[in-house]
């Protein structure tokens, strides 16, 4: 990989995405992240635009992390929970910074899963832990089983767990990901995972 | 899944297009830049890096292709409807204290949002002492703009977009449909002038109150944006208004000293302190 070098020092970063049924699980979730996780996380989720005030104030109000809105250009922090904003594609800059994108929609869907997933895969690499929740939609497995190529870590939620399980089960029948966890079970195996990883020096 | 490319194969072609035909790509944000070019490999069907960049050095026909494809053009009309509101609101009664209202589109694609602001002008009875300079890089995109042809199926939304950025009027007054397409009504165009002009490598051509540059600079890196927030400084009247997209903003550039955002929530900024 051409950036190999500089992944040692770049840090860790969690993204998940979802689709229809994956709200119910983020509010599960959120909550029980530790106050000092090592790592960004990044929510890549199907809306309506207009609709991101709702979300962010919803989940600002559950999680345990702040929430904050994405700058173009900013470098993600750890210990915070960034929303990929309606209406644009989410990408990652070479040195790992937001870039944001307007092109055509992907699978349906702008912002698309897939599309960040594989451009964390090439900015991240093995850096980066990739969860896929509940959705009616087949975005997100290619780019999950991409960021798993560059030597991701890659979750899918349970689909027996799942109010509308076709999105994990596309992943499932494309690729065996690192794990399949329960909404309970998975602020817990996030945090150990990023603690897995080694810090930046 | 695409062909790898790498971030060498990306320098390379950059370098290849800037020496055969100067246009300069080096200060393009490179995750956006990255998936564009993998996009024209796939859709173009090219086997191999070192083929497309054969067709690049080899075919001149090829380079508007390439520009048309690398740029992203996705655009409509009232984009953002609040945006507009706000341009109606708090912008239009200040161009209307002047005799001839200059107002310039950079990066203004296939033309839907220029078109918009002739319809506003227009209503606000401005748009007979007003002149709107329409540019981009892209000439298939001017070409699309220029004949102000879309598609019918697109009007609904740009309809409810209208409705919703306060347009009072019967929207499909604007348009003539014929078969599947809408054309825009000529009267809307005699104040529009359209050409090309290369934001990373041209120079000021005349001085606005009003530049509109929504959704361009988030495909630049930090260096060329503060290029052309400064081409901007240099072509925008002492109180003029720059109106940029939802995810943009002036705030981190070296000429932010000398605005002010005049919306808590839309991107407009104005030219002096407040
Ligand atoms: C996403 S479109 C934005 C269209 C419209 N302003 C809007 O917000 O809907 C971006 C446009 O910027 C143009 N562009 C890209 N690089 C440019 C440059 N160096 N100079 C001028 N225009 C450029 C592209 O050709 C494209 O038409």
């Amino acid at each position: 990989m051409a950036q190999g070098e500089k992944i040692e020092t770049r840090q860790r970063i969690v993204l998940i995405g979802g689709s229809a049924g994956s709200l119910a699980v983020l509010l599960v979730v959120l909550p029980l992240l530790p106050r000092d996780l090592a790592a960004p996380v990044i929510l890549v989720t199907h809306r309506h635009s207009g609709s991101d005030v709702l979300l962010e104030s919803l989940l600002s109000a559950r999680a345990s992390l702040p929430v904050r809105d994405i700058e173009e250009k900013e470098m993600p922090q750890p210990g915070v929970i960034y929303i990929a904003p309606a209406d644009y594609h989410l990408l990652f800059e070479p040195d790992g910074s937001f870039a944001l994108d307007s092109s055509e929609k992907v699978n349906y869907s702008r912002p698309s899963i897939d599309v960040t997933f594989e451009s964390a895969a090439r900015a991240y690499g093995a850096r980066a832990i990739g969860i896929l929740l509940s959705g009616a939609n087949a975005d997100g497995a290619q780019g999950l089983y991409d960021m798993q190529q560059h030597g991701g870590t890659t979750i899918v939620q349970d689909p027996a767990t799942a109010e509308v399980d076709y999105m994990p089960r596309c992943a499932l029948q494309l690729f065996s990901p690192a794990h399949i966890a329960r909404p309970a079970d998975m602020a817990q195996l996030i945090s150990s995972e990023v603690s897995k990883m080694q810090a930046p020096n | 899944m695409q062909l790898e490319l790498t971030e060498e194969q990306l320098d390379t072609l950059i370098g290849d297009v800037q020496s055969l035909y100067g246009y300069d790509f080096g200060d393009y944000a490179r995750a956006s830049l990255h998936r564009r070019i993998a996009r024209l490999m796939t859709v173009d069907r090219f086997v191999s890096f070192a083929e497309l960049r054969y067709k690049i050095n080899s075919d001149k026909d090829y380079l508007a292709r390439f520009i048309d494809m690398v740029s992203v053009n996705v655009t409509e009309m009232f984009r953002d409807p609040a945006f507009y509101r706000a341009l109606r609101s708090q912008v239009f009664p200040v161009l209307a204290t002047y005799p001839l209202i200059r107002i310039w589109h950079a990066g203004c694609a296939s033309g839907e949002e220029v078109y918009s602001m002739a319809i506003m002008l227009k209503e606000s009875k401005l748009l007979d002492r007003s002149i709107i300079y329409a540019t981009d890089i892209n000439p298939t995109a001017l070409g699309v703009a220029r004949a102000g042809i879309y598609p019918l199926s697109q009007m609904q939304k740009y309809s409810e977009n209208y409705m919703a950025a306060g347009g009072s009027e019967e929207f499909s007054g604007y348009y003539t449909a014929q078969y599947d397409m809408a054309k825009i009504d000529g009267a809307l165009s005699k104040r529009i002038v359209y050409s090309t002009h290369n934001l990373a490598t041209d120079s000021s051509f005349n001085e606005f109150q009003l530049i509109i540059c929504r959704n361009v600079l988030i495909y630049f890196n930090q260096v060329l944006q503060d290029r052309v927030f400064r081409l901007f400084d240099d072509s925008l009247e002492g109180l003029g208004f720059i109106g940029l997209g939802s995810k943009e903003s002036l705030r981190f550039s070296t000429v932010a000293e000398s605005y002010h955002q005049i919306n808590a929530k839309e991107k407009i900024w104005r030219k002096g302190r407040k």
